[in-house]
């Protein structure tokens, strides 16, 4: 069951890389924020595999993390890109 | 047994994470790649969760797993919104085949 679930790692790794050709390649800068957004989302998957994989309990506090930091990161671009200020 | 369930479940989440990056990189428009990856990519890592906690029950990360999920979902929901409404207050043209625009009238009334 293990080796299953190291492929399944190797697809979420290769799936970040689409959002990685977003992220530089992406037309306008929303395209290049929501190419952030995704990847925010796969590392918490990620993360949830390697303890599986690892054995390390720790690793799903790091996706919990990794949650709620990403959650933040993109309510403040959105913010900026709709031109208002933190407070309104 | 509880083995090849988890298995399975984060087989399924691998799935929809993948259908939502192969959206998130062919759709022609900013608001057609948020609403394609960010629906199939949450609830694919929704599925991937439900893995962890199905495999090791309710003790230490399972629970944790299960605090993440409703986290998950409320934060993503809420960022795509934020994200969307940001990009067309910023003026980003929608895609030139697209047949309706219902928020035009909403920002138009303000």
């Amino acid at each position: 069951m293990t080796s299953i679930v190291n492929i399944f790692f190797y697809i979420l790794i290769g799936l970040s890389f689409f959002c990685l050709f977003r992220i530089i390649r992406g037309p306008t800068i929303a395209d290049r924020m929501v190419g952030i957004d995704i990847f925010g989302i796969l590392v918490v998957g990620i993360c949830a595999l390697l303890v599986i994989i690892t054995g390390r309990e720790f690793l799903i506090d790091i996706a919990i993390t990794w949650a709620i930091l990403s959650f933040i990161a993109t309510l403040t671009l959105a913010k900026y890109l709709s031109g208002k200020k933190l407070n309104e | 047994m509880s083995e090849i369930i988890s298995t399975v479940i984060i087989g399924i989440g691998v799935a929809f994470d993948f259908f939502g990056c192969l959206g998130l990189l062919r759709l022609p428009d900013v608001y057609n790649r948020l609403q394609a990856a960010t629906k199939s990519v949450t609830l694919g890592t929704w599925s991937i969760l439900l893995g962890i906690l199905i495999r090791y029950g309710f003790i230490g990360v399972g629970v944790k797993a299960l605090l993440c999920i409703p986290l998950l979902f409320f934060a993503s929901t809420v960022a795509a919104h934020a994200l969307m409404r940001g990009s067309y207050i910023f003026g980003i043209k929608l895609w030139d085949k697209s047949v309706v625009d219902d928020y035009k009238d909403v920002w138009r009334e303000k």
